[in-house]
């Protein structure tokens, strides 16, 4: 069973650009896009195993809304967790509700 | 029965009566008609057009028409040096100055204009001229050698020609034009204001609204000075008259053949004169409605007419269009349509840049809906494309102003959108359809193979950009096809983007999605967006509106490290650095505990630093006098050196101040990619300067400059430039090598790749930067001088703004807590990323979670 656990302000994200968080131990990122919108992925790159997503450009593929992880700059989608670049690898995504001004993500505890 | 040949004379052999016998042979006139040509010149038709490129080449073989000197074809006759003095035309004759006498069945005159000489006391002295014929630019060339300041009289297309030659000539040059701006007929006021500070730019002084009283003379019966109505009189030597043309029609008013009230023999629709049915009268002699047309293309227009009428073809000159485009004195200038806004309820779009010296006008309908006319001053390459869309009246697509800005494509794009009839080349009257059809049905592929299969482009070329857009429209069509735009968000190359943020003075990403994007940008274009802006700007990378864009190391201002953390490289110019300086970098390393490393472009690297370390990190830096390495950037790293002639026995110039001044002064460019320098003191290169992008090596004489470098996956030496350069010419070279590379290179490419995928290679960069080929130096040196000027650290500028500083934390909603995954082994007595930094640590390993544990801030 996955609850909503409440993250930081919705105005402590910076527009188009993503925040590392710290949710029970654990690392995400955040994306704030210029639509409004917010997602959430775990932090830590696949490739490089470091915790870096956060630091990526987010951007859009054919439509899609993705970041590009600032090491190698392998694109995932922000929908799906996706890897664009290679269809075995994906990261993590969490569900994401604002209200009140607060970012919730949906938390089943550690991936 | 054959019908019995017949015999047409063309009196005046010049580009018109030329283009006239061409059109005959082609259209095989010569089946059934004879022609005489008399031409009164010495030789056969030349390129008035371009004649003042005699000046440069000085062979008249040069601009002829006809470099085999007569056609190939039997019933052609071509006789130059033979002026005709008579016509009669109750015998159906003319008679040439040798007594020869010529009947015709038909007689076209084409016997162009005459300079207008304004009859002010003076007007013969020795030393004024005209200029018209070869014999003239002889003749002014031949006293121009001796003379020291020279006078146009008259400031139109042709004076301003004028103008240019004695200029090349090396004689200082006034122009005096009656009107109050240059070019009159062409240009508006603004255009004219613009065109008038772009030629005094160049040296040439412009005198307008005044009048000319009278040529005084010298002792010795030469020009000595003109003198005005109003102001000094201009002391001079030499005089050129330009002041307008009239047509020749004197032959033709002694035979009775009337004339227009302004001169010009008196024609039809035909082109035949209205009082005798059997001659014609094409180009500057002629008056088709009154009018005279004083362009190459009309009188082509209706030599074309006439050929078709002997065709018995129901061909019609209807008026021409008077579009011109020209390069005066290096100056774009254009004017086509309804330049002046005649039409009713027209409305004016005005782009003005006085710094760039452009001058744009469009001349729109009131619904903003149709093209009407418009003058281009300074950036005419969209001529080609807007004239036939002008002339067609087509609706336009898109936003009106973008047809005055440089977007999308460059000179010919749009072409596309033209319809089927409009005139693409106006001077050989090819349109849209007729080009695109040769193309598929003469399977072209190269812009040789259209201009020779159309005639498009082959006369005053300004429709070749247009023409080239169609060929690779059809050519794409055809499936061949490469895409140039640098992301699936912009159609643009990055050259492209350049100059529409520069045109357009986008500041903001969206701004340029909107208006010439689609999706929402990505890694890709979005770091390349904000070094354009960050190199047109030179404001702060982390500026509200460009910092979202920021790929990571710009946006922390720190390079990126396999494990998450970042390194630091404060400036060190040219490698010099004090003991005391060293000694804070050493401290700095040792309090957060960072790994320390000399790097290759001859400063320190510190390795480990964790976001939230940044800013401590730098206040203590920045404290102690060090400013930003950009070694996260691409831009300006290192200017390398030796130690130079101050302390090594070999060295001949002193290599460290310079490399120190070019560091200094390039610090913080943005650029396509990184760029390196290199000076070293003598020949040995101690600097390894031929491994960078700027490479400076010192002469017993000066200096000598090597570009395009670099070490890495493909080393590249850097390519001999230029030789024993002072300093400021170094300089500026330099300046103008690192602009143009700026603005021209793709993104991610470092200069030797761009050399090498430049048209024309290393010489054509040469050509740009030394020899100022496109008239761009200015330009560049005035855009560096702007980046020198505007260059601030952009540390200190982050340590200052609390709103940047915000994103310095480790996590969002626990900005006391370190990132917990970043651990450390010890090697060789420093730290080192443990490998595989989220697995366990080895059993036994030594563990250091390095910066939570280390106080930050200067220390007490």
């Amino acid at each position: 069973m996955s609850r909503w656990v409440p993250v930081c302000r919705y105005d402590q994200l910076e527009v188009e650009r993503g925040s590392a968080a710290l949710v029970e131990g654990e690392q995400i990122a955040l994306y704030r896009l210029p639509d409004g919108s917010v997602h959430a992925l775990h932090n830590r790159d696949p490739f490089s195993r470091a915790y870096v997503m956060a630091r990526g450009i987010v951007g859009s593929f054919g439509g899609t809304p993705y970041v590009a992880s600032p090491m190698h700059k392998q694109g995932f989608s922000l929908a799906t967790g996706q890897c664009l670049d290679d269809a075995e690898t994906a990261v993590k995504v969490y569900p994401v509700r604002i209200s009140d001004g607060v970012v919730h993500v949906a938390w089943e505890g550690s991936p | 029965m054959p019908q019995p040949r017949k015999t047409l004379v063309v009196v005046g052999h010049g580009p018109v009566g030329h283009c006239l016998v061409e059109a005959a042979l082609e259209r095989g006139l010569t089946g059934g008609w004879d022609v005489v040509v008399l031409g009164e010149e010495p030789r056969p038709a030349y390129d008035r057009v371009g004649l003042t490129s005699y000046f440069s080449h000085l062979d008249p073989d040069e601009l002829s028409l006809l470099p085999t000197g007569g056609y190939d074809d039997p019933h052609v006759r071509l006789h130059t040096g033979q002026t005709v003095t008579e016509i009669d035309r109750a015998r159906r004759c003319v008679v040439t100055d040798r007594g020869d006498v010529h009947d015709y069945h038909a007689l076209v005159l084409a016997t162009g204009s005459y300079p207008f000489v304004p009859p002010i006391p003076g007007h013969d002295a020795d030393g004024c001229f005209v200029y018209r014929t070869i014999e003239d630019l002889e003749a002014i060339r031949s006293e121009a050698g001796s003379a020291r300041a020279g006078i146009v009289i008259g400031g139109g297309l042709l004076g301003l020609e004028a103008a240019n030659a004695l200029k090349q000539l090396g004689v200082q040059t006034h122009v005096v034009e009656m009107a109050g701006r240059p070019m009159p007929m062409q240009v508006d006021d603004a255009g004219g204001a613009m065109l008038r500070r772009c030629i005094e730019d160049l040296g040439v002084r412009l005198h307008c609204g005044v009048r000319t009283t009278a040529i005084e003379t010298g002792d010795d019966g030469r020009i000595a000075r003109l003198v005005l109505d109003e102001g000094d009189p201009i002391d001079a030597d030499l005089l050129v008259f330009s002041a307008g043309i009239r047509p020749r029609d004197q032959l033709a008013r002694e035979c009775g053949l009337e004339v227009g009230e302004r001169g010009g023999v008196l024609v039809d629709e035909q082109c035949r004169s209205i009082n005798d049915p059997d001659v014609f009268a094409v180009g500057e002699c002629a008056a088709p409605g009154g009018r005279v047309y004083g362009l190459v293309a009309p009188g082509y227009a209706m030599a074309e007419t006439v050929v078709d009428h002997l065709l018995d073809g129901g061909g019609v000159f209807a008026g021409a269009d008077m579009s011109t485009k020209l390069k005066l004195l290096g100056v774009d200038v254009a004017s086509f349509g309804d330049a002046f806004g005649t039409a009713e309820d027209s409305l004016e779009l005005v782009f003005s840049d006085a710094v760039a010296g452009v001058y744009k006008k469009l001349v729109v309908d009131a619904d903003g809906r149709r093209l009407l006319g418009g003058v281009l001053v300074g950036d005419a390459s969209s001529y080609g494309l807007l004239r036939p869309m002008a002339s067609s009246g087509q609706t336009i697509k898109g936003n009106v102003e973008d047809l005055i800005l440089p977007a999308g494509g460059g000179p010919g794009a749009g072409a596309d959108a033209l319809p089927d009839e409009a005139v693409v080349c106006n001077c050989r009257n090819v349109t849209r359809g007729a080009i695109c059809e040769t193309i598929r049905t003469e399977g072209c592929s190269g812009m040789a193979c259209v201009k020779s299969c159309t005639t498009a482009g082959t006369v005053c070329g300004s429709c070749v950009p247009v023409v080239k857009s169609l060929l690779e429209g059809e050519l794409k069509a055809q499936g061949v096809e490469v895409s140039k735009g640098i992301c699936e968000h912009f159609e643009l190359t990055r050259q492209e983007l350049y100059d529409v943020i520069k045109v357009k003075r986008i500041r903001t990403f969206a701004e340029l999605l909107e208006t010439h994007g689609q999706g929402s940008g990505c890694d890709v274009c979005k770091p390349a967006v904000a070094s354009i802006m960050a190199s047109q700007t030179g404001r702060y990378v982390l500026d509200k509106s460009t910092a979202s864009l920021q790929d990571t190391n710009d946006w922390y201002l720190a390079n990126l490290q396999r494990n998450g953390t970042y390194s630091v490289v404060p400036r060190v110019p040219g490698g010099e650095i004090t003991p005391d300086k060293l000694i804070v970098i050493g401290e700095v390393a040792r309090d957060f505990g960072l790994y320390t490393k000399i790097t290759g472009g001859q400063r320190i690297d510190l390795f480990g630093a964790r976001v939230e370390q940044l800013p401590a990190i730098w206040r203590r830096l920045v404290d102690a006098g060090f400013e930003s390495g950009h070694a996260y950037g691409k831009a300006l790293r290192t200017v390398k050196s030796c130690v130079g002639s101050t302390w090594c026995r070999y060295g001949v110039q002193d290599s460290v101040e310079m490399a120190i001044e070019l560091e200094l002064r390039y610090r913080g460019l943005r650029s396509p990619h990184k760029i390196k320098a290199g000076v070293s003191g003598c020949a040995r290169e101690c600097a390894e300067a031929r491994a960078k992008d700027i490479g400076v090596i010192a002469t017993e004489r000066g200096w000598n400059l090597y570009v395009a470098g670099n070490g890495g996956f493909s080393p590249r030496h850097a390519q001999e430039f230029a030789t024993d350069l002072d300093r400021d010419t170094l300089i500026a070279y330099i300046d103008r090598f690192l602009m143009y590379y700026i603005r021209t290179a793709d993104r991610l490419q470092r200069t030797a790749p761009w050399v090498e995928s430049i048209e024309g290679g290393l010489d054509h960069v040469r050509s740009v930067v030394v020899d100022d080929a496109l008239g761009l130096a200015a330009e560049l040196e005035a855009d560096m001088a702007r980046h020198v000027s505007s260059y601030a650290d952009e540390w200190k500028a982050t340590l200052e703004d609390p709103e940047a500083l915000r994103r310095f934390v480790s996590f969002v909603n626990a900005p006391d807590v370190s990132d917990p995954s970043i651990t450390w082994d010890i090697e060789r007595d420093q730290i080192r990323p443990r490998a595989g930094a989220d697995e366990p640590a080895t059993e036994g390993a030594p563990v250091v979670v390095a910066g939570a544990q280390i106080p930050v801030g200067a220390p007490s």
